[in-house]
Order: C-alpha cells, then structure tokens, then sequence
C-alpha cells in the first residue's frame, strides 16, 4: 500500500442550514476500486462534486498525490487527472461518435479550425484503450445507454487520467452490459486507474470493489476492506435499521383466477403467452431488458393492445384498448418510469394521488367534494406513510421511495382487483424497498392479485409465488418461487 | 415550510403586478390626475378592455394544457359577423329589433364559438397537430371565411338597440360588458379550482404521458378545454360587435399577441400545468390602465403603446427568471 492518490480530510458543506457532509474523510489509492455507497440524500453527490471541483467545501481540505488544496475548480480537478461519468454522460447526442471523443481535446488545445483527420486520430486512440468497437461515423443519439457510457468512458481516458468517478454507472444497464462494464473496469485498475464506484445495489459492490466507504445523513458511518463486509452488515450501514427478509408466502383460496391471459401476442414484441393471476397471488415476470417484459406490462394496462389471444377478468372476456378500460375493469399499472409516466412532478403530492379516482370524489356536475378530497388524501398519506409534512407540496419534494408510494396510493384509491408493477423498487433506497415490499406483500394478503415485472432476481424471489421468465417475448421459464434460486433464473434468462 | 415558500413566489408574482399598477396609478394621479381619476373614465375602461380579456380567457385556459389558441380573434369575428347579419335581417323598417333578439344572438354566438372551438380542439387531440400551428390555421381560415362573406367591408346597418343595450350600465353605474367578463371569469375560476375538470388539465398539462397512463381521457379533455376557449372568444367578438357597433374581419387583429402577452403576464406558465386566473385579471387590468393613462398624455403618440408593453413583458419576465433562479440555487 503506497501513497493516496486522493484524500479529503474533515470535509464539511451544508446548504441553506441543511449540512449535507459532516466531517467526512475519504482516502482513494493508486489503481484502487473504490465504492462510495449511501442512500438518496447521504451526501454521495455532493461529495463527489466537492472532489471535482463543482463544490467548494465549507471546511476541510483535499490532498492530491500530496499536493495540498484548499478547494480547487473543476479544471484543476481535470488537470489533476480526476474525471467525472454522469449519470447521463453529458455527451452530445446529435453528433458522431468521433466528434464526442475528440471535442474536448480540440477545445482544450484552444483550436478554431476543425481537422478531421486529427479528431479521427484522436478518437481511434481514445477506443483503442478499452478496447471498445463501434463505428465512429455513428450519431451517439442512436447507440445504447452502454455504448454511450463507453463512450463517455473512452473520452475520460483521452486525458492523462488517474481517477475516474462513476456516478451509478449500471443503472440503466442490462445484466450483460454490466459485467462487460465490470471487465472494463479492471482493465483500468491494471492501466493503473483508480476508480470511484457510486452505487447503491449491495450485489454489484461486493462484486468489484475492494474498499469502500458508506455514509449516512452525510457522515461517514464505515470504511475499509469489502471483504469485511456481507450484506446485513452492509444494510445496516446503509440505513441504520436492521431488515428481516419476509419471503412471501401464498395460499391458494379460490381456484378460479380473478385475471388470465390465453396466448397473447403483439408482433415483434411477444407471443403466445398463457398464465393466470389468482386473489392473494403474486406473479413475478422476468428477463432481461429486450425480452419483451414491459411491453407485456404495458399490453396488459391496454397502452399497447394485444393483437392476438385473449383476456379475461373473472372468467369474463375484456378488450383492454387503452387504460381507461384498463383501470375501469379493476388493473392498474405502476409504470417502469417513474417520473415521466407515473407521476406529475411540479404538482402537488395530493392531486397525484387522487388523479385516477377523481371522478368518484364529486357529487354533481363534476364538482370537486373538497372534503372528501381532502380526507382520501389524508388517508393515503397515513397508509403509506408518504413522509411529507404537507401533500399540497409539489411531487418532486419527495424522495423516490416516497414518489413511488405516491404512485401506489394512486392505484390502491382506486380500489383495484389486479395491480401490475413495472420495476417497483428501481432507483428507490433500500429503506424505502423493503416498506414498498411489505406493502405489496400486505395487499395480497388482503387478496389483491399483483404481476411484479422485474429483473431485480431476488425481489423477485422473495415477493413472488410464482415467477414466469421472459426471453425473446417468449415464456421460457415458469417455477415456483420456493423451488427456485437466482441460478436456476438466470440459466432460463440467459 | 415548503408550501409556504411556493405560496410566497405565487404572491410575490401577484405582488410585482400590483406594485406595478399602483405605481402607475400614483405617477398619474401627480401628473394626469382630474384627467385619469373620474368615474366615466373608469367606466370607458371597464366598457374597453372585457372584449380582449375574454379572449385571454380562452387563450389561459388551453395554455394550461400546455397549448395555445391563436384562433380567438378569428373566431371573434366570424361570430361577431354572422350574428351581424342575424341582427340586420330582425331589424324592421323603424330600426327595431324584437326583445328576444338580443338573447338569441347570444345564445348562437356561444354555439357558433363552441362549435368553432371544437374543431381547434380536434385537430389538436385526434389530428396531433402542434397548437400553435393548429390555431393558426384556424384562426386563418375563420379570418378567410369573414373576408370571403364581407369582401372586408364593415357589417353594420342593423338596430342600434344592440349596441345600445350592452353599452348600457346597470344602475347607471357598472357597464354591461363587465359584467359579461365577470361571470365568464368567475365560471373559469370556479371550473379551474373547484371542479374535477381543472384538476385534470391541470394535470395533463403539467404531463401528458402521465396523464395518459392515469386514464385520464386527454383527446376529450382538449375538446372541452377548446371548447370553451371558443365560447369565451365568441363573447368577446359580441362586445367587439357592440362596441364598434359593427363588424368586421380584420377588427382586432392586435388582440392575438396581446392575450398571448397578457396571459403570460399574469404567471400562467407557457409550457402548462400552472396559473391562476387571478394573475391574469390583473395582468389585464395593468394594461389597459398602462393604455389609457398614456392617452392623456398628447404629446406622446399612441405608436410608442407597443414599445411599453413589450418592455413591461420583458421586465416582469426578467424578475421572474431571477426570482425562480435563486430559488433554484438555494435549493443547492
């Protein structure tokens, strides 16, 4: 173990009153694979900002390879070799491949004239390190969420880079392309990269880091080796509560299914599938990001309408052409997309709940029943334990284990018989998803059917009786949960 | 804490356009004071602007859904012309008009503007054509049928009685067209803040994706939102039509872009989702008081109106853009 390559000492910063970082100290080594873990709101962000540059602490300082700095800019952080992937990459989506690679080092050379032949070099070079191949004449707007992450990640490498910070680089990515990403990243370790891993999914930090940092409420709450570390422990950290894992259990009560589908397809997306949902049952449907799961998902909330099969709710045949349809014969669907198809973020948490059943919440002509209005939002607000000190605040106010209670509210106001969810835990903090799974597990027991459609595998296997595995927009996998583990699921995935 | 911060930013938008009018008040009861501060004047204001602030009615309500009617002056007047044409064959011989005539006109005119409306609300939700370019071509096609049946000349010829009723005062005090405003207005209000219908476009226009996979019904509520643009935009062309004591295709023209303005203005937010009718009360009542203020000043020419209204337009968006942005910096 040599020198650090990056420390921040005693790092304090609050804003308006809020201390977002509380005397945190964080160290980073030469080729070291480091994870920064924490929940929405730990101060992950703004600790990464303050080591690029964007933020200046309010107290503390930052060594770099010794070199001492009070605070620094974000080009001093460049010119020190740290470089930043953002969630969303900031590359440029209507130009080509070899433009994104080469347009910083053209405007860090203060160059005016364009030369091709010098930004095809350049960018040529820059994929050749990570042995990344795509055609360089493409428009980055047209490739996948991991070729642009590539992308973004070859570009970082153009500089003389000696760290690079990943800001929750898998959260977009399929199973595949996160362990390609994995086996790029230890190439970097051997280039003598070090690199900082933002993440807050337990699997992938045990997988590639070999030291970690945790905080919480902006404090550093543990550090050291992740061979130390196991999940409940890591857990623990994360939240400072302790979890008791409920595997869901479901017996069956009535042999008629309340929903079933009899050989549905839609050109090019999925065919010929078959299963029923019974009252008090929780169906889980996986694969991977191409295999057709959401737009089942969306068919059976009428978004897409199937083209061909049938489906029958209680025994009785329904056409689900679109989702008020949908919603009027008791389905709802909690959307994969949290913010833009879930909810309506700049209003207020109260007319997000009762959006769908609002028709109900009048007494004539239309006219709002502001009591009763008032009192079903109260009450969901309660049910859910939504934290908010008032719902007349705006959606985006609430973290995303609270949005995504809102958009639960929303559907359980509407008293349905069959709820599907797409992704109902992504980008939600561990806390919060284990409440949201007990909350599903309760509405089952209370003989709701629910379809969760995830590629989450151990959500799966602990909130589902029955799990059906989607490849290709085909079944090819249907088990019980009890008589299946994740690598039984993967090798029908796969 | 939260919910009084944004009330705050609500208020402090109302605030700006009170300051801002009672300051305008202030400077011409010093300068232009027995000219400006008598009854009739208020009473020729208040005649005045109802015509175009009916139309900004319309033009607010489907801002809201994140559109934009540009079709209210043209509906206005092809409205305003056929009910002229209405008027002149119930005039008789003496220049009367039988009692029920003036109920009647109304009544087609909120038909006609309806039905105008729909069909803007129709190419908008079942066609997908961007409002603004659907109201456009609207809004040019009802401005077409006008010059097609008038050559462009004025409709008038028919019973003063019109004219003379809605520019009557009730009680000898209160012009009638303020009070065709008022209940339009009061009826929005009560439409936007206590009905299920203006929660839901509150709603599509703040998302329209989420709004769809809420099951909400969007194509119908667009229809419903033009409609009543259109029914809105017909009134105003019957107190253009009483006020002129004609009607004409190319009366009003500027009033397009000064709805737009003043909705604006008032905090309704272009992009949808926000704004209170209150805000563009008084965005309307500022205007028209900017307007005629300025008439009694003779030496300043009517022509330098525009340049005023652009540069209270650019200001009051300039203050909004600094007050929204260090809210968003503290925020951090």
């Amino acid at each position: 173990m040599g020198e650090s390559l990056l420390k921040a000492v005693n790092i304090y910063k609050s804003f308006v009153g809020v201390e977002a970082l509380k005397n945190v100290t964080f160290e980073i080594k030469p080729g070291e694979i480091h994870c920064l873990a924490g929940e929405n709101g730990s101060g992950k962000s703004t600790l990464i900002k303050i080591i690029s540059g964007v933020y200046t602490p309010d107290a503390g300082y930052m060594e770099f390879e010794g070199k001492r700095f009070s605070k620094i800019t974000p080009i001093d952080a460049i010119k020190n070799g740290i470089q930043v992937i953002y969630q969303d990459f900031s590359i440029f989506p209507n130009l080509t491949v070899m433009e994104n690679l080469a347009f910083n080092s053209e405007l860090a050379d203060r160059r005016k004239l364009v030369n091709h032949k010098r930004m095809r070099q350049i960018a040529e070079e820059a994929i050749a390190k990570i042995d990344f191949k795509v055609d360089l004449d493409a428009i980055v707007g047209n490739l996948s969420v991991a070729e642009k992450q590539m992308i973004a990640i070859s570009r970082a490498l153009i500089f003389n880079t000696k760290l690079i910070i990943m800001d929750e680089p898998t959260t977009a990515l399929t199973r595949r392309e996160v362990s390609n990403l994995f086996k790029i990243i230890l190439r970097l370790k051997e280039m003598g990269i070090a690199i900082l891993f933002v993440s807050h999914k337990l699997n992938e930090v045990f997988e590639i880091s070999e030291n970690f940092t945790i905080l919480r409420s902006g404090e550093r709450v543990a550090s050291g080796s992740t061979s130390d570390l196991d999940a409940k422990k890591f857990t623990y950290y994360m939240t400072g509560r302790e979890f008791q894992v409920h595997r869901f259990e479901y017996e069956k009560v009535k042999e008629e299914p309340i929903f079933s589908v009899d050989k549905i397809g839609i050109e090019g997306s999925f065919s010929n599938i078959s299963f029923d949902v019974h009252s008090g049952e929780i169906v889980g449907i996986t694969g991977l990001l191409d295999s057709g799961r959401t737009e089942l998902g969306l068919a059976l909330f009428g978004i897409k309408p199937i083209e061909e099969g049938e489906i029958k709710m209680r025994g009785k045949r329904i056409k689900l052409t679109n989702p008020r349809r949908a919603i009027h014969n008791k389905i709802g669907y909690l959307p994969e997309d949290r913010l833009s198809e879930g909810l309506f973020l700049s209003q207020s948490i109260g007319d997000n709940i009762v959006i769908s059943e609002i028709d109900n919440l009048s007494k004539a002509f239309g006219i709002l029943d502001r009591k009763q209005r008032r009192d079903e939002i109260k009450q969901w607000v309660k049910n859910l334990a939504i934290a908010t000190p008032n719902p007349a605040n705006a959606c985006q106010t609430l973290s995303g284990g609270n949005q995504q209670r809102v958009v639960l509210a929303k559907w359980l106001a509407c008293d349905l018989d069959l709820l599907i969810l797409n992704g109902p835990t992504v980008g939600v903090d561990i806390g919060s998803k284990h409440d949201i799974h007990s909350i599903l597990q309760d509405l089952a027991k209370r003989g709701m059917g629910l379809i969760i459609i995830s590629d989450d595998l151990p959500e799966v296997l602990e909130n589902c009786s029955r799990i059906l595995v989607l490849k290709n927009g085909q079944v090819v996998g249907d088990m019980l949960a009890s008589e299946s583990d994740e690598k039984k699921i993967l090798s029908y995935m796969m | 804490m939260n919910k009084k911060r944004n009330k705050l930013v609500v208020d402090r938008h109302m605030f700006r356009l009170i300051v801002m009018i009672v300051a305008w008040m202030i400077f011409i009861a010093f300068t232009r004071f027995r000219k400006f501060y008598n009854l009739v004047n208020f009473q020729t204001m208040a005649a005045q602007f109802p015509e175009f602030g009916l139309m900004s009615l319309g033009v607010m309500l489907t801002m809201i859904t994140g559109g934009i009617d540009l079709s209210v002056v043209g509906n206005a007047n092809l409205t305003s012309i056929l009910m002229a044409y209405l008027l002149i064959n119930m005039t008789d011989v003496a220049g009367a008009i039988p009692p029920y005539a003036i109920p009647l006109v109304f009544f087609l005119a909120i038909l006609i503007g309806a039905t105008l409306g729909i069909f803007n609300g129709l190419l908008v939700s079942k066609a997908h054509i961007p409002p603004i370019l659907a109201t456009l071509g609207s809004g040019e096609l009802y401005t077409g049928i006008c010059m097609a049946l008038t050559k462009g000349n004025a409709v008038s010829k028919f019973s003063r009685t019109y004219a003379t009723t809605i520019n009557n005062r009730l009680f000898g005090l209160i012009p009638v067209q303020l009070i065709i405003f008022t209940i339009m207005a009061l009826l929005v209000w009560f439409l936007l803040s206590r009905t299920v219908f203006g929660t839901k476009i509150y709603m599509l226009g703040t998302s329209a994706t989420a709004a769809k996979f809420s099951g909400l019904k969007t194509d119908t509520l667009l229809i419903k939102t033009y409609l009543l643009s259109g029914i809105v935009a017909a009134l105003g062309g019957m107190i253009m039509l009483a006020n002129y004591n004609s009607a004409r295709a190319d009366y009003g023209t500027v009033y397009t872009l000064q709805c737009v303005l003043i909705v604006v203005l008032g905090g309704v937010n272009p992009v949808g989702g926000k704004g209170k009718i209150s805000g563009v009360i008084l965005a309307i009542v500022l205007l028209r008081m900017l307007e005629t203020g300025l008439n009694r000043f003779p030496k300043i020419s009517s022509y330098y109106i525009s340049l005023i209204w652009g540069g209270v337009l650019i200001l009051v968006m300039v203050l909004n853009f600094f007050t929204e942005n260090k809210r968003v910096r503290r925020k951090g």
